[in-house]
């Protein structure tokens, strides 16, 4: 599948921005202030930011309020809905918190549990997907909340729970990989169930219907850069776990604090590129590629 | 609604014959055509006289080579476009209701001043049968000529899909699959037509009708005996001409023989 840096963008800062509100919405000592300002500012840039980001891919992005109608079927609109609940949430919890002092416990825990749902919601868009069997695995949804839930820790500055946390998700994205690594071909999905022909004999892909790469082939057979997957594996996961650990143990916390959030965020994007650029869509078969 | 009507009043689909198309892509420029002049946003182009052109396509004619175990391989041309799918993925998914399955005759459309354009039901589609217009930022997909097979201006003859019309071959049919005797269904029956990728579960309404196997000749090719014209022992005045270059110290012995 194509990686639409819009889409990364969007995935991986809306999911450390909602983990960070999960966190901040289950505390039970609350930042006030000038100090719960900038968490909560913080928070909801991530989160909106990341949400504008995903507006930009969209061919007709003054429609989008259309995506709020089909909550019913469409785990896109769910997700649409999600977000703006979880926020409007945050928002009075904040609110409260910021300028009144005041920590309501129960709307805090409401915004948390949508804030979550929120990055389950982003997930199912892509677990849903039948033909994209590296994605239509229950570990995705695992992996993306772990990663949003962990980097939320990480940003809200709780430095043991942190350093657990980014340890599970480094061990759930090595299990995912692992695991969807053989979905394509556990399917048993080939050119010869595609095109109806196996039964008869090998199926050969001999010409394209036309002479040059289309829109299917651009967006779904995506093959760039696949040859470095087992090093950017190496080197998301060493930035998205490994490094964020060694720094929460080292002295000057606001120095590493930074650094380490800094090198998740990065992991987390090479990881979600991977996402994207090692997924498979069955419609590539008929194009005799993968 | 994206939400799929339980059952349709009329199945309406295609019938694509691959014993019968012959890969000259006349379905494909007449689909091109009527889609660009008719329904919806135009068809458009990109770079089409240029490096790499590209085009939105609602239909597209792949070619395959199959190579049984033992044998000559055999070439098949194979249309692909929309399936109209009973449980089409492509209509659940759309967040914005502008994917729909009409109820009274099962044609999965698009509702292109609704679209936003996210792309995600050209995911969902195992056949790559919906593409995103490049100039119009809008999904489309193949209309099953709705605008003709319902069009009363149009002689009554015209009023099916622009492809099977066109179709010099006769390889593409369009009919009612709710119908057992129609003809479509009566084909599917006769002919073995079957469901692509039926492992993604969406339930196709259009049928693909298998190749026919091909007729043999035996071993031995009717036409052999004509075409062994060449004399290997030349006779007469070649055949002299021959034993006498043969006796040259560097000519060949065996052609004297």
């Amino acid at each position: 599948m194509h990686p639409a840096p819009s889409i990364i963008a969007f995935t991986t800062l809306s999911g450390l921005g909602f983990g960070l509100l999960a966190w901040l919405g289950i505390d039970s000592t609350p930042p006030t202030g000038m100090v719960g300002f900038v968490f909560f500012a913080l928070a909801f840039l991530l989160a909106a930011g990341g949400l504008m980001a995903s507006t930009l891919h969209l061919g007709h992005p003054e429609r989008a309020w259309r995506a709020f109608s089909q909550w019913k079927t469409s785990w896109l609109s769910r997700e649409g809905v999600c977000a703006v609940l979880a926020m409007g949430t945050m928002a009075l919890y904040a609110a409260a918190l910021v300028f009144t002092g005041t920590h309501i416990v129960w709307l805090g825990l409401l915004g948390a549990a949508l804030s979550l749902a929120t990055v389950f919601t982003t997930s199912m868009i892509y677990t849903q997907l039948k033909t994209v069997p590296r994605w239509n695995s229950r570990l995705t949804p695992l992996l993306f909340l772990v990663l949003a839930i962990s980097g939320g820790a990480l940003l809200s500055g709780r430095v043991s729970m942190a350093s657990g946390l980014l340890f599970a998700a480094g061990i759930i994205q090595i299990v995912w990989w692992r695991k969807t690594d053989s979905a394509f071909s556990e399917r048993n999905h080939t050119l010869g169930t595609a095109t109806g022909l196996g039964d008869r004999g090998d199926v050969r892909s001999m010409a394209h219907p036309h002479s040059s790469p289309n829109y299917l082939m651009k967006e779904m057979v995506y093959v760039v850069g696949r040859k470095h997957a087992q090093n950017l594996r190496v080197i998301s996961l060493v930035l998205m776990s490994v490094l964020p650990v060694i720094f929460l143990a080292m002295p000057y916390p606001h120095v590493f604090g930074f650094l380490a959030v800094l090198s998740h965020l990065i992991g987390v994007a090479v990881s979600r590129w991977l996402f994207f650029a090692q997924a498979e869509h069955v419609v590539g078969l008929y194009y005799g590629m993968r | 609604m994206t939400q799929l009507p339980e059952t349709t009043t009329r199945k309406l689909g295609l019938v694509i014959d691959l014993d019968t198309c012959v890969g000259c892509h006349a379905c494909v420029i007449s689909c091109k055509g009527w889609n660009t002049e008719n329904y919806g946003a135009p068809l458009s182009d990109q770079r089409p006289y240029g490096e790499e052109p590209m085009g939105t396509f609602l239909n597209r004619v792949h070619t395959y080579e199959v190579q049984p175990e033992s044998g000559p391989a055999q070439t098949v041309h194979f249309p692909k476009s929309c399936l109209h799918c009973e449980t089409a993925p492509c209509v659940t998914v759309c967040p914005t209701g502008a994917s729909y399955k009409r109820v009274e005759d099962g044609i999965v459309l698009v509702n292109e001043d609704n679209c936003i354009g996210c792309g995600l039901c050209a995911w969902a589609c195992p056949y790559g049968a919906r593409e995103m217009d490049q100039e119009e930022k809008v999904m489309k997909k193949c209309t099953l000529c709705v605008d003709r097979i319902y069009n009363e201006n149009l002689p009554e003859i015209d009023r099916e899909p622009s492809c099977v019309r066109t179709c010099p071959a006769g390889a593409r049919h369009f009919g009612d699959f709710s119908d057992p005797d129609s003809h479509v269904s009566r084909l599917v029956k006769d002919r073995g037509g079957m469901d692509l990728m039926p492992e993604q579960g969406t339930n196709p309404v259009n049928k693909y009708l298998p190749p026919r196997i091909k007729d043999t000749w035996g071993q031995e090719n009717p036409l052999a005996p004509y075409l062994d014209t060449v004399h290997d022992t030349p006779t007469g005045f070649l055949g002299w001409i021959d034993s006498q270059l043969s006796r040259l110290p560097s000519g060949s012995k065996e052609g004297s023989e």
